[in-house]
């Protein structure tokens, strides 16, 4: 390493891994790029309706100022703010770039971007590519990393899972441990400083629209290592999901960005088929309710809306789906906008929606909170930075729709001239020859090893079962804390067990079974602190919302939830939320008026 | 109802009680491989990953036989990751988008055969290493060469139709199942559609064409796009209905245009 280039670390190759590879390679650094899968598969791929900015190109005098009013507003305030600033201000040149990288966006009629709809907002802000807008932004940054990959700037480590940070005697991060999925084999990585884009944690709640590879693990050891973890409880539930047996598969929001309708037959139980129900005895509930924004109100809103229509028996045939009605919008119209979710839709459902509406349900999607990091996007530990899902730094506490692929490339943009800043100045020291790296190597095979041994009998693919299950149960749309008590109790019963299970697959060559238990550790630690962090927010606020406390309460609750770990659990304090650009206001999207 | 058959599924009117999964096993690459049989109880809607999950809780063939559970990828379960790609009943596909009843309909049988696939290392069971895929993606410069990340304004002009057409062969997710229908395709000696269509996806971008010549230099090498036999497997096959013999065509028609006129530019 020449004392001129840098090496940096990046946990997670999803659009805030490569958007931070793309940029500390262009400044000539060298990249360590670790993934758990090859990069170009990440779950960004799966981000379906658009990304946002405010470039105001259909005259309705869009502008970043507007954009970060709806974003904290949605987000109910939780958020602070300057970053938020930040970030919409960047937006439109976001999108601007990410058209010269070759994106196929939708277009106008004379070649220029098209822009739709999402929730939370009355602006045409949403740049898309058909539904598969995170498949084409991530391609775009997979095809830039690949070639700094050529040019020798960026090492990938793909099929490569991060195990631990190494830090120094005085908490200093100086690189990490990652295990290879197929031979298990350990390896030490050093580094000036190491940047974690690791996404979100859905599969602590077993089934979500998140993919399987969403499991928060990485950011949990961060966690267990002393990296502060803020706004735990803020888990976004998506208002619009298919139910599956593997999965929750998204239906996006763009189908009522582009003119889809909810709703529910007048009459319970109605056994018509929902093409014969005349117009005047179907419920279009969330329109009758918010007139201003109709079925494009925030998610959190739409969420608990469908969920007490089915809660109270209103339900498509009594069960807990609604019907997302397209068929009113022409075929042609419906496929060239958002052809690939309705395949999803027809092809996991049978259905075509273009003519029959579709039966969805909302399903666990976000998390919101994520590591604390400062307004630089540096973590509590020296030479620690997050970026993307996996930090909590955006969306307050309720995140709006394609917003989530803004603030990746925004924090990966952010992150890396931090990440730089920080390398170029911290003082390398002994740390690569003062053996602190092989001895976090040995600590975490040590690990690799008891759980090869332990022999106990649990099986932990059940474990995790039930930990989905409670979590599915009682920390998503409606909480009581009386469950949320309950729930913590059934966590560190589930931790207990853990201790006892044994892996049952004798051959360890590319096992899952190590990868799945290592990860199910992690899991059951973070979801004590979306758990906890739930009971102790006694108030509603954005997505976390408690019927015995319904309404927001400033005066106690405007204060972000931070989370630290200690051997007994989380430990939590609290700190003052950034309001220095939009002054609080009650949320209201039932008027005009916000 | 769509006809495209990767998205139109059939149900079964009259499903039975379980479900035989005939698994290809083999412990690690270069080993022999060998057959297990697994049996899973019908649930409604269930796919192929959701049947493997629940053999991977407790993996018992219907001998009784206690066995190691099978080793597969998985991760969107959306078809839009192109990971989970086997062959399911001896046709290339992804499984999480590979109904059950669908199966059975085509079949008539109960049992559903799943095999890695061949046209890359088999790392163990239903699992393959794919890196190769990606090598030929740089063998084209599969990529706009940028003078920069930072901010440059807008982009180029471009018609919806270009991007239309653009958009088609942008969602290629590198699942790999033009490869292994491919009679043609083997490492060295021809780079498969999938790559040619990424070439083909640039060279119709204003931008992207100026960097024509490299994409195409990287095809009309031995291992590059002369050994396509037009056999059109690869349209069968692929998930995202790409038209990789278009894309073949005309990246062979550029080819043959460049070579003819090529001279004149020096």
């Amino acid at each position: 390493m020449s004392s001129s280039s840098l090496k940096i670390a990046i946990v997670g190759g999803g659009l805030a891994g490569l958007s931070a590879a793309m940029r500390i390679a262009e400044a000539g650094h060298e990249v360590d790029l670790i993934s758990v899968v090859p990069v170009k598969r990440s779950h960004s791929v799966c981000a379906q309706g658009g990304i946002n900015g405010a470039v105001n190109t259909k005259g309705e005098g869009d502008s970043p100022a507007i954009h970060l009013d709806d974003t904290v507003y949605g987000g109910d305030f939780l958020a602070n703010q300057l970053p938020v600033k930040k970030m919409c201000d960047m937006a439109p040149q976001i999108i601007y770039l990410f058209d010269r990288m070759g994106v196929p966006f939708s277009r106008t009629h004379e070649g220029l971007l098209d822009f739709r709809r999402f929730g939370g907002t009355l602006h045409h802000r949403t740049a898309f590519a058909g539904a598969s807008t995170g498949q084409q932004l991530l391609y775009a940054l997979d095809e830039q990393v690949r070639r700094w990959e050529v040019k020798g700037k960026v090492n990938k480590y793909e099929g490569w899972e991060m195990l631990s940070l190494v830090l120094d005697d005085n908490q200093v991060c100086r690189g990490l441990i990652a295990m290879n999925l197929q031979s298990l084999e350990l390896k030490a990585f050093y580094a000036d400083a190491v940047i974690m884009a690791s996404g979100g944690p859905g599969l602590i709640f077993g089934k979500s629209t998140n993919s399987m590879t969403c499991t928060g693990s990485a950011a949990s050891a961060c966690y267990q290592q002393g990296a502060r973890y803020a706004n735990g409880e803020f888990i976004q539930v998506h208002p619009t999901s298919i139910p599956g047996e593997d999965k929750l598969r998204l239906m996006s929001e763009s189908a009522r960005g582009e003119g889809g309708r909810v709703w529910v037959p007048k009459e319970d139980g109605d056994k018509r088929a929902p093409q014969d129900i005349p117009e005047n005895e179907r419920w279009y509930f969330l329109e009758d309710r918010y007139p201003t924004y109709g079925n494009l109100v925030p998610r959190d809103v739409a969420t608990r809306e469908i969920f007490q229509v089915c809660l109270e028996g209103h339900g498509v045939g009594g069960e807990n789906q609604v019907y997302l009605d397209l068929t009113h919008i022409p075929a042609d119209t419906l496929t060239e906008r958002l052809g690939a979710i309705l395949e999803i839709y027809e092809m996991f459902v049978g259905d075509d929606p273009r003519y029959v509406p579709m039966r969805i349900f909302p399903g666990v999607h976000y998390s919101m909170g994520g590591l604390w990091v400062d307004y630089e996007q540096r973590t509590n530990i020296p030479g620690l930075f997050a970026a993307g899902e996996c930090d909590y730094s955006i969306h307050g506490a309720n995140r709006l729709g394609a917003n989530s692929l803004l603030s990746c490339v925004y924090g990966g943009f952010a992150v890396a001239p931090s990440a730089i800043e920080y390398a170029k100045n911290v003082e390398r020291g002994n740390s690569e020859t003062n053996g602190i790296h092989e001895a976090e190597l040995r600590r975490q095979q040590a690990l690799n090893d008891e759980i090869v041994a332990s022999s106990g009998g649990e099986n932990q693919y059940k474990i995790h079962e039930e930990l989905g299950k409670v979590m599915t149960d009682n920390v998503t749309v409606v909480r009581y804390n009386d469950r949320l008590q309950a729930t913590d109790d059934k966590i560190r019963e589930l931790q207990e067990r853990y201790k006892n299970i044994s892996i049952n697959d004798s051959n360890l060559w590319a096992t899952q079974a190590v990868p799945h238990a290592r990860q199910l550790k992690n899991m059951l630690e973070l979801a004590r602190v979306i758990t906890l962090g739930a009971l102790n927010r006694n108030e509603s606020r954005g997505a976390h919302y408690k019927p015995d406390f319904p309404t927001r309460n400033d005066p106690e609750w405007l204060k972000t939830t931070i989370a630290e770990y200690s051997g007994e659990g989380p430990v939590f304090s609290y700190e003052p939320v950034d309001i220095s650009l939009v002054e609080p206001r009650e949320r209201n999207y039932k008027t005009s008026a916000h | 109802m769509s006809t495209n058959e990767h998205i139109h599924k059939q149900k079964l009117t009259d499903p039975p009680k379980t479900v035989k999964f005939k698994i290809q096993r083999r412990e690690k690459e270069g080993a022999d491989s060998h057959w297990e049989t697994f049996e899973v109880a019908y649930r409604r809607n269930m796919n192929v990953i959701s049947a493997l999950m629940e053999i991977r809780k407790n993996p018992v063939t219907t001998d009784g036989k206690e066995t190691t559970p099978p080793v597969w990828d998985m991760s969107c379960l959306e078809q839009v990751c192109g990971i989970c790609t086997m062959v399911i009943n001896g046709r290339v596909r992804q499984s999480c988008s590979a109904l059950i009843d669908d199966l059975l309909v085509a079949t008539g049988g109960n049992t559903v055969t799943l095999q890695p696939m061949t046209k890359f290392p088999n790392v163990r069971d239903l699992k393959v290493d794919r890196t190769r895929m990606f090598e030929h993606l740089k063998q084209v410069n599969a990529w706009i060469d940028l003078d920069g990340s930072y901010d440059l304004g807008p982009g180029p002009h471009i018609s919806s139709e270009v991007a239309h057409e653009r958009y088609v062969y942008s969602r290629c997710m590198t699942c790999g199942c033009c490869l292994e229908a491919c009679p043609q395709y083997s490492e060295n000696q021809y780079i498969g559609p999938q790559a040619i269509a990424q070439a083909r996806l640039f060279n119709m971008h204003p931008v992207g064409k100026t960097e024509m010549d490299e994409r195409l230099n990287g095809l009309m090498e031995e291992n590059g796009i002369a050994n396509c036999g037009n056999a059109q497997n690869c349209l069968q096959v692929c998930p995202m209905s790409i038209p990789l013999p278009r894309a073949i065509y005309e990246t062979n028609r550029d080819i043959t245009v460049n070579s003819l006129f090529g001279w004149l530019k020096r």
